[in-house]
């Protein structure tokens, strides 16, 4: 794809930027910000295809996740702070299409809805607001230990909704 | 679960960029052997990915797809032999600036020595002069190209707006009554072992089975080139997958294998497509 098809690109392009942009106006809350992750995240994929390894997952949920990290870059104004290559990101779903990742989200909202409001609060200040367990842990009052379990056992919480 | 109970919840802490200090320090070294952990970090980042997945928004503006086309098309268009011959133009003056004034011949008891030297110089200056003169040729020749190529994009991007242009309006004409059919394109590049494959429309598989990707060669047998398993829709894409390097693709096949995919397919072709 290098040097060669930027039409293999733009097919991508119109497959994933709804995602990466979503993703990107959710954690930033700027269009304009939000649109400098969405060119980013395609140029690195421009410029690095080899970075994603098909064998261990779907393009879709890697560009997620690239895109909610250099998200939190971008809020919390820091130097990118992973290699994209160092991102694996592993049996996730596709989710290409809008219609699969409305029901993805009405299956998330189901879980989250499920969850203890503190935990699901500590869930989402971790993941779209990038906040350290210890800022948390400050924000809310409690203790480092219980925030820590909080957050893993919500996202084993969403793996499991997802396996049924 | 079987992950290290110690690592388990800074696991999932990391998985989300969101350990620090020195936990963070500990639990890297124990990543660096720990293939077990290694693994349930990926799981935990494609929960995560599920968070993520399902954000719902806006689509992003159509300007957005076209500044990005425009990045990447400038990017294509600077040509690497051009970079290349400024590089090594570079390096012959930081050499011949370093190198002529410390052999500079100077008086001295030891005359004749002095002379050999300042004899050496000017033929050391006359090679760079040369080279630097072909040099400044390969550049000049690779600017020519760069224009060259410039104009040859210029005129693709003409040709391709209609195709591109995120205002351009798509139709497919197919028969009448005649339900959506597979399809898949696939973008090689030889030189980079490197593949794109979007398929749309593809049937529903039975459990446990997945599409079959298969570079087929000028020569020799077909290559398993990815597994892929479509969404509901049928839409799927490979970006990449592990192929030898250097293939000659005369097309791609697909077959239906089980879903751990297999080397050597047994299988009928379903879907094939030779190059354009």
């Amino acid at each position: 794809m290098r040097s060669g098809d930027q039409s293999a690109l733009a097919e991508l392009y119109d497959r994933y930027s709804s995602v990466v942009y979503a993703v990107a106006l959710r954690v930033l809350g700027d269009t304009g910000a939000a649109e400098d992750v969405l060119q980013e995240v395609f140029l690195q994929l421009w410029r690095n295809p080899g970075a994603f390894d098909s064998a261990r997952g779907s393009l879709g949920a890697w560009l997620a996740v690239i895109t909610r990290n250099r998200a939190i870059d971008a809020l919390r104004r820091r130097k990118p702070e992973t290699d994209i290559e160092d991102v694996i990101v592993s049996v996730a779903p596709d989710l290409a299409s809008n219609a699969d990742r409305s029901r993805a989200a009405e299956k998330v909202r189901g879980v989250l809805g499920t969850m203890p409001a503190p935990q699901r609060s500590a869930l989402e200040m971790a993941y779209f607001e990038g906040m350290s367990h210890s800022e948390i842990a400050s924000k809310t009052g409690e203790p480092l230990g219980t925030i820590k379990t909080r957050i893993r056992s919500g996202l084993i919480a969403l793996r499991k909704a997802f396996q049924t | 679960m079987s992950v290290h109970e110690q690592f388990a919840e800074n696991l999932a802490l990391y998985a989300l960029n969101a350990l620090e200090g020195d936990d963070r320090a500990v639990l890297e070294k124990h990543l660096a052997t720990c293939s077990e952990c290694r693994l349930e970090l990926e799981q935990l980042r494609g929960d995560g990915a599920l968070l993520a997945l399902s954000t719902v928004g806006p689509k992003p503006p159509a300007r957005a797809r076209q500044k990005l086309l425009d990045a990447v098309a400038k990017e294509a268009a600077e040509s690497p032999t051009l970079r290349q011959a400024q590089g090594r133009l570079s390096r012959s003056q930081n050499a011949r600036e370093m190198g002529h004034p410390s052999v500079a011949p100077r008086r001295s008891w030891w005359g004749a020595l002095g002379w050999a030297a300042t004899v050496a110089v000017i033929v050391f200056a006359a090679s760079l002069w040369k080279e630097n003169t072909a040099l400044k040729q390969s550049l000049a020749s690779a600017s020519a190209q760069a224009v060259q190529s410039t104009r040859e994009l210029d005129n693709l991007r003409r040709i391709a707006a209609p195709i591109i242009a995120p205002e351009a309006q798509h139709f497919t004409l197919v028969t009448v009554k005649t339900p959506p059919q597979p399809q898949g394109k696939a973008f090689y590049l030889r030189k980079r072992s490197s593949l794109v494959f979007v398929a749309n429309n593809m049937p529903s598989l039975p459990p446990h089975k997945a599409y079959e990707l298969w570079l087929i060669p000028a020569q020799g047998v077909p290559v398993a080139a990815g597994v892929f398993k479509p969404d509901a829709h049928g839409s799927a894409t490979v970006v990449n997958p592990p192929l030898p390097a250097g293939i000659e693709a005369k097309g791609f096949a697909i077959t239906v294998e089980d879903e751990a995919g297999v080397e050597h397919s047994t299988q009928p072709v379903m879907m094939i497509g030779t190059g354009e």
